[in-house]
């Protein structure tokens, strides 16, 4: 195990991107450092809820984490209670099932508070548009300030759509 | 496949409380109800349909346990009443208050419930669970699913090939490749339509690419629930190479959309092939010494090795697929026992243990990974030249069929019937999950609460999948 950690302390992943994605990161995590600091101090917390996803969304919402992404380098950290957040990150054409639970978990959290909606679903216009077991889009059951469009969004445009967030505040 | 009477349907249904074979489906459309049956030893499958003029049927779950929350479905989502089943509640349909939901009693003394959901802690699917603890031990736990019903079965009524396809990619994100490989491999059956051999062999090359994506995953979050989170950062590593390889070599990290009816959407170039030839001996070596890690690492195995046991009996009862069954002596795998191509031409084993613990499912998928990396190049060094997408006209008259698929977690059955202009009349996707969610509750009685996080991720049943 020892030796799994110092390979680890020693290189890094995330100073070692692939070739392609590096200056498009190192630009981003320069701008989004600095927008989440003058609108938010020094942190911005993430509750994430799927209403009704098909799970794709949370695989790549999950991969911001892993170390190539490491979104906590920018302040922005996903924690386990929506009394936690500041911002709710909403995947799936929200269905009928889920709309209360939704609801709720906006009640719950603190103001000042955003909304993301994630995903083609989220937006309204994913492959289940139109199901009567479904509301829509996530702006039909709480107020949205930003939509990251795809099917699923891939982590560099859930990380610019973040970063949209922050400016536009 | 079949109409049978009464007597067939009941006959099957003592076959399957017998033990004879096991239910791999069942299913309404309206005013008829559908049960496939598996036999193992033959390997058999046997579509039987019985219609429903009075919009009831003989249940099946009053003798075999696994019919049950199907049968449940069937009546919720199409109104059929399956006579004699003890379970009266509603499953999928939630109705107008879902919060007044009658949970099972569970009486004793000094026991408290503990309800968890459905919007959890971690970055995961909505579902309620409902504890029963006595101090630290659960001596009950109940599933409410449902939340994430979005209508599939309703949106495909209707749909043109094409949308029906992206819907049926879309039953579970995480087994995207696998359910759109079941649901072309239908269209195709239905429609006598021979997918060229380059598509055949690309298939399997995606299939593999997603089942060892999914593992990978898998691996490192069983552990991070362990507090284990090294393997975690590792693991993700390795997982988000696959990928970025996939995205490379076919357009999409996840490769949604990639398998279509009559072949494969995106070709491989050459280049894309050395990419997955690169990956594949990166991700070996790499994963070795982590697999190593986990082996030599007491701490974690003191969690994993005895936690969450499931009784091969059950496993087999349930007919249990992917690593929850294969963990539980239960050897059956599509790509095997059914045999479907490319698998036919393929050398591999299928892993199977018989501790059916959380450590037997950590190591199911460690193998796994280590089978599909030797699947891959045998079907890159293969992979035929040509075509990969067959022309292809819906012809007139419609058609049915069935496709049993291996995803990551367990086979995957789609069953649809095509109408006589070409388009879907009714699809029915059924996940492995159906019949692992029922043995999650009984594999983790008599555990620590703290463990549940670990024995449900190791058995990463999907919510979307089932709740359709």
């Amino acid at each position: 195990m020892l030796k799994t950690i110092l390979q680890g302390l020693r290189r890094p992943v995330t100073e070692n991107l692939p070739a392609s994605d590096d200056a498009e990161l190192a630009a981003l995590a320069a701008e989004l450092d600095r927008a989440a600091q003058r609108r938010l101090g020094r942190s911005l917390s993430i509750r994430e809820v799927d209403a009704g996803s098909c799970n794709g969304c949370e695989l790549e919402i999950h991969a911001l984490n892993n170390a190539f992404y490491d979104l906590e380098r920018f302040g922005l950290r996903f924690v386990a209670s929506p009394r936690h957040a500041d911002v709710l990150m909403v995947t799936g054409p929200v269905t009928q099932h889920m709309r209360q639970a939704l609801e709720r978990t906006w009640h719950a959290t603190p103001d000042p508070k955003w909304v993301v909606a994630v995903g083609d679903c989220a937006a309204g216009t994913g492959v289940f548009a139109g199901s009567p077991a479904c509301v829509g889009a996530v702006v039909n059951v709480v107020p949205v300030d930003l939509v990251i469009r795809g099917c699923p969004p891939t982590p560099m445009q859930l990380l610019q759509g973040l970063l949209t967030l922050l400016s536009a505040r | 496949m079949s109409v049978v009477d009464v007597a067939k349907w009941q006959e099957a249904t003592r076959q399957l409380a017998a033990g004879a074979c096991s239910l791999s489906g069942l299913w309404g459309e309206p005013g008829r109800v559908h049960m496939v049956v598996l036999d193992e030893a033959s390997p058999a499958i046997a579509l039987h349909s019985l219609d429903c003029p009075d919009n009831s049927f003989p249940s099946v779950g009053a003798l075999h346990p696994p019919a049950i929350r199907l049968e449940r479905a069937a009546r919720d989502l199409f109104g059929l009443q399956p006579l004699g089943l003890p379970d009266t509640r509603p499953w999928l349909a939630h109705g107008a208050n879902p919060t007044a939901y009658p949970f099972l009693p569970v009486e004793g003394d000094g026991l408290h419930q503990i309800p968890v959901g459905p919007v959890h802690a971690g970055i995961i699917e909505p579902g309620h669970f409902r504890f029963t603890a006595d101090g630290e031990t659960i001596v009950r736990l109940e599933q409410r699913l449902g939340y994430v019903h979005k209508g599939i079965e309703q949106l495909m009524h209707g749909a043109s090939i094409a949308q029906a396809a992206r819907l049926a990619g879309r039953t579970s994100g995480d087994s995207t490749v696998a359910y759109a490989f079941a649901f072309a491999s239908a269209v195709e059956a239905a429609f006598g339509i021979v997918a060229p051999p380059r598509a055949v062999w690309l298939r399997g090359v995606m299939a593999e690419l997603e089942r060892i994506a999914n593992h990978l995953g898998d691996f490192g979050a069983i552990c991070n629930d362990a507090s284990f989170s090294i393997m975690l950062a590792h693991c993700g590593m390795l997982r988000e190479l696959v990928l970025r390889c996939a995205a490379a070599c076919f357009g999409h990290r996840l490769m949604m959309d990639c398998i279509v009816p009559g072949g494969v959407a995106t070709d491989l170039s050459n280049h894309g092939m050395s990419l997955i030839r690169s990956l594949v001996s990166e991700v070996r070596s790499r994963l070795a010494p982590l697999v190593e890690l986990y082996d030599a690492t007491a701490s974690l195995q003191d969690r994993t090795v005895g936690t969450g046991i499931l009784s091969a009996e059950l496993a087999r009862r349930f007919g249990a697929g992917g690593y929850v069954g294969r963990a539980s002596g239960r050897s059956f795998d599509a790509r095997r026992s059914i045999g479907y191509a490319p698998y036919q031409q393929l050398r591999f084993e299928v892993p199977v243990r018989h501790d059916g613990d959380v450590n037997a499912r950590i190591w199911i998928r460690i193998k796994e990974i280590e089978q599909s990396l030797s699947m891959i190049p045998q079907m890159l060094d293969r992979l035929p030249a040509g075509n990969i997408r067959a022309e292809w006209d819906a012809p007139g008259g419609g058609g049915e069929a069935l496709a049993l698929i291996e995803a990551f977690r367990g086979d995957v059955l789609v069953w649809l019937r095509i109408d006589p202009d070409g388009h879907i009349d009714r699809c029915h996707l059924r996940d492995a999950s159906w019949f692992q969610w029922p043995l999650l509750e009984v594999a983790i009685e008599g555990n620590i609460v703290a463990d549940f996080p670990l024995c449900n991720k190791s058995f990463n049943c999907s919510y979307s999948g089932h709740d359709l």
